[in-house]
């Protein structure tokens, strides 16, 4: 009987043969935390009695939410993690280097690997074919330790997505579709594998968001074969070496299979406050937006930014909105500068922040009041996320965003293309 | 465990548990854990009682891996949350931080009932409605941390893994 791609990473990590539904004890290829889960992981660890980690060099903190420091709390949490990773020889990524996410992805993760981050959309990992997974500081702690976790192979449900992409439709606009139709709940416990042609043809920044995404479907990963697209990714990130080809075997037993035609996809829209509240851009009707977020581990990447600023080109956002730009890492940040994207959101009246996750989290760069509507294009939609209970978070692609900042109400942006 | 109900909706998140605006307070727990489903129900932390139980809908934890989610109720006294269904992490977290996550049909009991939780026999007794309502048992590795008294525990105990 063949294997999913989840069984077969997991049996390689487990040292025998594994099939969904066992509970197995795998070894950890790369363990990280960010600042607002590493602080309570350390002292887990503490806790625990370990004075040394597994293996420091796989090992990393990312300082990312309070990137940088808004506050003395989390200023002195910082300083507690630096001093730590010293001690123990922990990768350190500092204050503006990225999201963490963005920066395994460029730097560490691994077709085949199994990565375990405190932090849950640790799955974007899983658009190189990574099982990359999610949990909380005492699992991130004991991977750190021991170099190992516990888990449960979970079942597969394939999702495939057919025939050619519309105009203005964008991986955002897939994960979007597929979790308006199956639920923030549809894959809980389940690892999502995307298939399909239309997915062979998506570039890793769409297969990047999706992978993201598949948490708020409830999947335990979102996992894609890897192919050319990774190939072509691992060689521009500078390591060919890490390529690797794997795939589940075509006889692989899967719960169950979910189609999408790309050709019936519109632009998409989650409304608040929850994630499968999803609307097409034609059902949205008028929706006034006072703040435009793009970027986040969900859409920062330069080929996001490619999006929205071709849109925005030689436009000025609506008088009415403001539009924050948070580009996914440092990496991004300086293609951005380098083929002149920043300068075209800086001369359409948008403000460039320095990489990092806090404008999604409601920490700083973008706090919403009262009674505010923003247009953003991170991962969740949830009440008070950004700020103020009393606001209101619409989720969209990238287009949707430079669309919505021009108009000042959310906008369909196929009229821009 | 004995204890009285408080009952929350459908799709809890850890943002409406313990939202993200108190990010600063993460390592400061008992000021964090005053904050507790202030969005969903204000006051709610001086209102609990130790030994009381949280009792939701679907998908209750989903959303960030914030492990201070299960912390902050932990530390205002919650004994075990009942709920219809758990995100994944959320549900993992619990019984590493050795709190019971038990999934049963929620719609059996009204805020303010009197229940009592038999977890090794998987009943729970609604002494309010006389009621006797069985859930299906804690998976055993779930149990084995719980016996444990969570995950800390068991790999200060082993120093290692040993939960299969």
């Amino acid at each position: 009987m063949g294997m999913t791609l989840t069984e077969k990473i997991l049996s390689e990590h487990a040292g025998k043969e594994v099939r969904a539904g066992e509970i197995v004890i795998i070894k950890v290829d790369l363990a990280y935390t960010q600042d607002g889960t590493g602080p309570l992981a350390v002292r887990k660890i503490q806790e625990m009695g370990f004075e040394k980690v597994y293996n420091p060099q796989r090992t990393i903190f990312f300082f990312d939410h309070a990137s940088p420091s808004p506050r003395i709390e989390l200023s002195n949490d910082h300083a507690f993690l630096r001093n730590f990773a010293q001690k123990t020889g922990i990768q350190v990524s500092d204050v503006g280097l990225g999201i963490s996410h963005q920066v395994v992805a460029e730097s560490y993760v691994r077709p085949g690997d199994v990565v375990i981050g405190a932090d849950s959309h640790t799955c974007t990992g899983g658009a190189l074919g990574a099982f990359a997974t999610g949990v909380g500081s005492t699992d991130a702690a004991v991977a750190i330790a021991l170099g190992k976790i516990w888990l449960r192979v979970p079942e597969t449900i394939r999702v495939v997505v057919e025939g050619k992409l519309p105009e203005g439709i964008y991986g955002k606009d897939i994960i979007l579709h597929l979790i308006g139709k199956i639920g923030a709940a549809g894959a809980t416990y389940k690892a999502l594998e995307y298939t399909g042609d239309t997915i062979g043809g998506l570039e890793m920044a769409g297969r990047m968001t999706i992978a993201n995404m598949s948490v708020e479907a409830g999947g335990k990963v979102g996992l894609f074969p890897s192919d050319e697209i990774t190939r072509t990714w691992l060689d521009r990130m500078g390591r060919p070496e890490d390529f690797r080809k794997m795939s589940s075997d075509p006889d692989a037993v899967y719960e169950k299979t979910v189609r999408i035609h790309a050709k019936e996809l519109k632009p998409t829209i989650a409304c608040p406050h929850q994630l499968d509240n999803t609307k097409t851009i034609d059902e949205i009707g008028e929706v006034k937006v006072d703040q435009v977020f793009l970027g986040t581990s969900c859409n920062g990447r330069l080929e996001d930014l490619h999006i929205a600023a071709k849109i925005l080109k030689g436009k000025r956002i609506h008088p009415k909105t403001r539009m924050i730009v948070t580009p996914g890492s440092r990496m991004v940040y300086r293609e951005a500068l380098k083929d002149g994207t920043a300068e075209v959101f800086v001369e359409s009246g948008a403000l460039l922040t320095a990489p990092g996750c806090g404008g999604c989290v409601g920490l700083h760069e973008g706090v919403l009041g009262d009674g505010e509507v923003c247009l953003a294009t991170q991962p969740r939609n949830f009440k008070g996320r950004m700020g103020s209970p009393k606001s209101f978070i619409y989720l969209g692609s990238p287009a949707v965003a430079a669309a919505t900042a021009i108009e000042g109400k959310i906008a369909d942006p196929r009229k821009y293309l | 465990m004995k204890g009285k109900v408080w009952k929350f909706g459908n799709a809890i998140s850890t943002d409406h548990i313990i939202p993200g605006r108190y990010f600063y307070l993460r390592s400061n727990l008992p000021e964090l854990s005053k904050h507790i489903l202030e969005y969903e129900r204000p006051g709610f932390s001086e209102m609990v009682s130790p030994g009381d139980f949280i009792v939701a809908g679907q998908n209750f934890g989903l959303g960030s891996s914030r492990e201070h989610a299960v912390i902050v109720i932990k530390m205002n006294g919650i004994q075990a949350v009942l709920a219809k269904s758990f995100a994944r992490i959320f549900y993992r977290n619990c019984f590493n931080n050795g709190l019971p996550a038990i999934i049963c049909n929620t719609d059996q009991f009204e805020e303010g009932d009197q229940i009592e939780i038999f977890l090794d026999q998987g009943k729970i007794t609604n002494h309010t409605r006389k009621e006797d309502l069985s859930f299906l048992a804690l998976p055993p590795v779930m149990k084995r941390i719980l016996n444990d008294g969570g995950l800390v525990e068991h790999v200060k105990k082993y120093k290692d893994l040993r939960l299969i």
